[in-house]
């Protein structure tokens, strides 16, 4: 089985297949980032361009690792803030940057919708390293590719996310991509941070934490965006951590060996109690191990195109 | 496009073969106590665990066996299709080990270069040796194999396979030609 | 000088004709399918299997001169219409300066003068389209303008909204409005609903317009002044038309071929000549647009032609400009999606780009009848066509249609008798 696509856009319109095609990659590919050397040819001579509109040290710091591991020229370009109005267009850039030979974009960028653009744009893979409050692909995988490792199963997983659903692209990918692995995805989250007819998607629409949690196998904690409080999406961070904060308490809730995941940067006494995040449930830092391991399969498997049968031995 | 088979070594000759390149190999190495024995994915491994026993039986000892996936070091990457790959399954240091390299079929030699590179980056072994059970020539690289279970005559548009009794149900090497 | 239009099926909802003959069009007016010609100069343009009817009216055009030349002009605009079958475009005033004054208006009117077709203008509701200052309504009316509008600038404050309706209402002209709460729309790209939460778009509710259409429908009862609301796309919102019609409040109203020919599903690979303001709705929105054009409470069907440059549409979704173009797939989407289906007849889908305009915005023309300006559209019904944004005559090549395939072609144009866009 291969990946029969040129762009990784979201994890929506991804088949089982491919979703295991890509984790079972990640883990044949994670063995080398324990080696002494991490390093594997099979990249040299690739270009891999990260293009960033938003600031994320972890996501690019991620993909430029497993690009060198797997030998492939970097190069970073951050965009600072908003360039609507100033600079360059977001098209001329892509198509400045493929004229110089890019074979690969990763794009974070603040607009829904970015990397469809960019890859309608030019010839080269594109990688969406989350667009706007679409999609996040590699956070989906990473995550599920923790699920797996310690669960040992995705069919069937009670999987609970939790937070500001309507702005996470993280949530989108995480519930496209575990229902299409037959998880059992709720949503959990204050009424006016669930977005409009949510519970169209394959998931389970709560606004009470406690309900949510109950026999929960996993609970993926969304980050809070504290400039979310100007626009009244709730009053306060009080009363956010009060309804919606995961402490330990709550966690009894759960199955017994439950795992407590989020994608990082942490609020650490407002989404997350932080006896929890550094308890024995966390799989936080494992997720960003897994983060680079799914980030190589990507490239390799999206780089690694051309014919078969070429006879050697 | 029928393609016609011949079957060029049967179980009992591949068994002997596989003997001979034990003793062979002990026999150049002065014993078994310092050898690690890593088959090249897929088609290497089940000849390299037999080797290992057979060697294990002859000396008394258990052989060190590893499985090398050499995937991430062809230079043909771009020509071919990504496929999925298991991963590599060395459970052993191969630092100043005496390392036997172990593919089914040797031909161009790529896949044997690609092997040495990926060992190569797992430690730094005191020797390399190959041991193959077919060579059917047309190398296009500087590699010769140290062990031969049968050297084969064949044409490029030849196809060479060897079966093993671990993944296949018989073991047996067979070559098609496309007709 | 004649033109002879004969043997076709002469559709004229204004005297409510749907029949086979002939029309004869002598020195830029029409005699009737009796007369004869008179004078050696003229032709004759066989009709057979073909539609006469009279000039297509669009009140709901943006023409974007002065200012944005690069999207559209007013000679280009006017050359679209003709294409589509227009004769008369109302152009709005968000252009660059804002038509607000007397100076602006002329500018645009003496530019529409050489046009293709007709060119009016509507005047600004407030100065600058900066919905806090009343603009010189009077002055601008006196120098042609024909209603006014805050289209593409809806005026919040409502109580300088009863003033512009209050005002107008005593120099006759109606106002058109663009209804939109834009607190409920701040940075929204599409209607708020399951396709926005999958494409994690900031949402645009149904509510946004209708909360507006209601307001300004009670204004209009309050002051008297005939008010007319733009591009209805929500379903409520054509509850609230026909409960202010029931009601008899002098208001009226238009949809645009997109609202009952496309969801919001259209968006769905973010493609942003689908972006439109307002955004495309649902299914049940659909239906209920064409219910509301079925039972006369949306009086009149514009194309709310907005051509933009392709480095407008091509960027991010979010950054994209709203709309799309409209003058000419208009026909072919009416004849394709309201008259085939039997949602309109023929001659009913015709009335609301006709007549129902030309009684909503005071004008003479919308009609065949005898001594009338011979503003015409000849078309066929039944011509299959596939739409190509690159054979465009505007210079705006934003449409969601590209390349899918209509019924209904444009077979000429006429105004004042002379044929200005022909595909015979």
């Amino acid at each position: 089985m291969q990946l029969q696509r040129k762009d990784i856009l979201g994890l929506q319109d991804m088949t089982a297949d491919e979703i295991g095609l890509i984790l079972d990659t990640a883990i044949s590919h994670k063995e080398i980032l324990s080696r002494p050397v991490k390093k594997v040819p099979i990249l040299r001579g690739k270009s891999i361009c990260t293009l960033f509109y938003e600031n994320s040290t972890r996501t690019r710091t991620s993909f430029e690792l497993a690009a060198k591991i797997m030998s492939a020229d970097t190069t970073s370009i951050s965009v600072a803030g908003s360039a609507v109005n100033k600079g360059e267009s977001f098209k001329d850039t892509l198509l400045t940057l493929e004229a110089m030979g890019i074979d690969l974009f990763v794009i974070r960028h603040s607009a829904s919708g970015s990397s469809h653009f960019a890859s309608q744009t030019v010839k080269s893979c594109v990688v969406n390293a989350g667009d706007g409050t679409h999609e996040h692909p590699t956070q989906g995988l990473l995550d599920m590719l923790t699920m797996v490792e310690n669960k040992e199963r995705l069919d069937g997983l009670k999987v609970v996310i939790v937070g500001d659903i309507m702005h996470s692209r993280v949530a989108r990918s995480n519930i496209w991509g575990l229902s299409r692995m037959g998880a059992q995805v709720r949503v959990c989250g204050p009424s006016t941070l669930l977005p409009a007819e949510i519970d169209k998607l394959p998931v389970q629409k709560h606004t009470n934490l406690d309900e949510a949690l109950e026999g929960a196998d996993v609970v993926n904690i969304l980050r809070i965006q504290l400039e979310r409080m100007d626009r009244g999406f709730f009053p306060s961070v009080r009363e956010y951590c009060r309804l919606f904060g995961i402490n330990k308490q709550r966690l009894r809730k759960c199955a017994d060996d439950v795992l407590v995941m989020h994608p990082g940067p942490m609020n650490r006494g407002i989404e997350i109690a932080p006896d929890v995040a550094d308890g024995e449930f966390a799989v936080i830092t494992d997720q960003v191990t897994n983060g680079v391991a799914v980030r190589m399969a990507l490239l390799y498997l999206l780089l690694g195109g051309g014919s078969t049968n070429v006879a050697s031995a | 496009m029928a393609d016609s088979v011949k079957e060029v070594m049967n179980e009992s000759e591949i068994r002997r073969a596989l003997k001979r390149i034990a003793h062979e190999i002990v026999e150049r190495n002065k014993g078994a106590e310092n050898l690690v024995i890593i088959g090249i994915q897929s088609r290497g491994v089940p000849m390299a665990i037999r080797l290992a026993e057979l060697i294990g039986e002859m000396e008394g000892l258990s052989v060190p066996t590893g499985s090398l996936n050499v995937a991430l070091y062809r230079d043909d990457f771009a020509t071919r299709t990504a496929r999925t790959i298991s991963a590599s399954d060395i459970p052993f240091d191969v630092t100043d080990k005496s390392v036997i390299l172990v593919d089914e079929v040797l031909y161009t030699g790529r896949t044997t270069r690609a092997a040495l590179d990926a060992i190569m980056d797992l430690g730094r072994p005191a020797i390399i040796q190959l041991a193959v059970l077919i060579d059917r020539g047309h190398r296009e690289l500087p590699v010769r194999a140290d062990y031969v279970g049968k050297n084969l005559p064949t044409a490029r548009r030849e196809n060479v396979k060897v079966v093993w009794l671990e993944t296949n149900g018989r073991d047996a090497v067979t070559i098609s030609r496309q007709e | 000088m004649w033109l002879l239009l004969k043997g076709g099926r002469i559709v004229d909802p204004s005297r409510g004709i749907d029949e086979g003959g002939d029309l004869l069009i002598q020195d830029g007016r029409i005699v009737g399918g009796h007369n004869a010609p008179v004078g050696e100069d003229g032709r004759t343009i066989d009709c057979a299997g073909l539609v006469v009817a009279p000039g297509l009216i669009d009140m709901h055009v943006h023409l974007r001169e002065p200012g944005y030349e690069h999207k559209e002009t007013i000679a280009t605009g006017a050359r679209a219409a003709a294409a589509g079958g227009f004769t008369t475009i109302l152009g709005m005033p968000n252009t660059k300066p804002a038509i607000d004054n007397r100076a602006v208006v002329e500018y645009v009117l003496n530019e529409g003068a050489d046009a293709d077709v007709n060119v009016l203008t509507t005047g600004a509701a407030t100065k600058g389209n900066d919905g806090a200052e009343m603009a010189e309504i009077g002055d601008m009316v006196d120098a042609g303008a024909v209603a006014i509008s805050d289209d593409a600038f809806p005026v919040q404050n409502a109580d300088l909204m009863r003033r512009v309706m209050e005002y107008s209402r005593m120099f006759d002209v109606p106002v058109l409005t663009h209804c939109e709460d834009t607190s409920l729309t701040l940075d929204a790209v599409m209607n708020e609903g399951v396709n926005a939460t999958i494409l994690g778009l900031r949402p645009w509710p149904r509510q946004a317009e209708s909360i507006m259409v209601i307001r300004n429908i009670l204004l209009s009862e309050l002051t008297g002044c005939p008010v007319h609301i733009q591009h209805v796309s929500a379903l409520e919102s054509v509850g609230e038309v026909r409960w202010a019609k029931n009601r008899g409040i002098p208001v009226t109203c238009e949809t645009c071929p997109q609202y009952f020919s496309l969801t919001d599903a259209a968006l769905n690979t973010y493609n942003s000549n689908a972006k439109v303001n307002p955004p495309l709705r649902t299914d049940a929105d659909v239906e209920a647009i064409k219910a509301g054009l079925a039972d006369e409470t949306i009086d009149a069907i514009a194309t709310d032609h907005a051509p933009h440059s392709l480095e407008d549409k091509q960027v991010e979704l979010q950054y994209a400009a709203f709309g799309m173009v409209g003058l000419e797939t208009a026909l072919p989407l009416v004849l394709t999606n309201l008259v085939k289906p039997n949602v309109l007849s023929l001659c009913d889908a015709i009335a609301k780009m006709t007549i129902a305009p030309a009684r909503i915005l005071g004008l003479d023309s919308g009609t065949l009848a005898d001594g009338a300006v011979a503003d015409v559209t000849i078309f066929d019904p039944d011509a299959t066509v596939t739409v190509r944004a690159d054979e465009f005559k505007s210079m705006g090549r934003n449409t969601p249609f590209d390349g899918v395939e209509l019924t209904g072609k444009v077979i000429a144009t006429i105004v004042a008798g002379k044929v200005v866009s022909s595909d015979e």
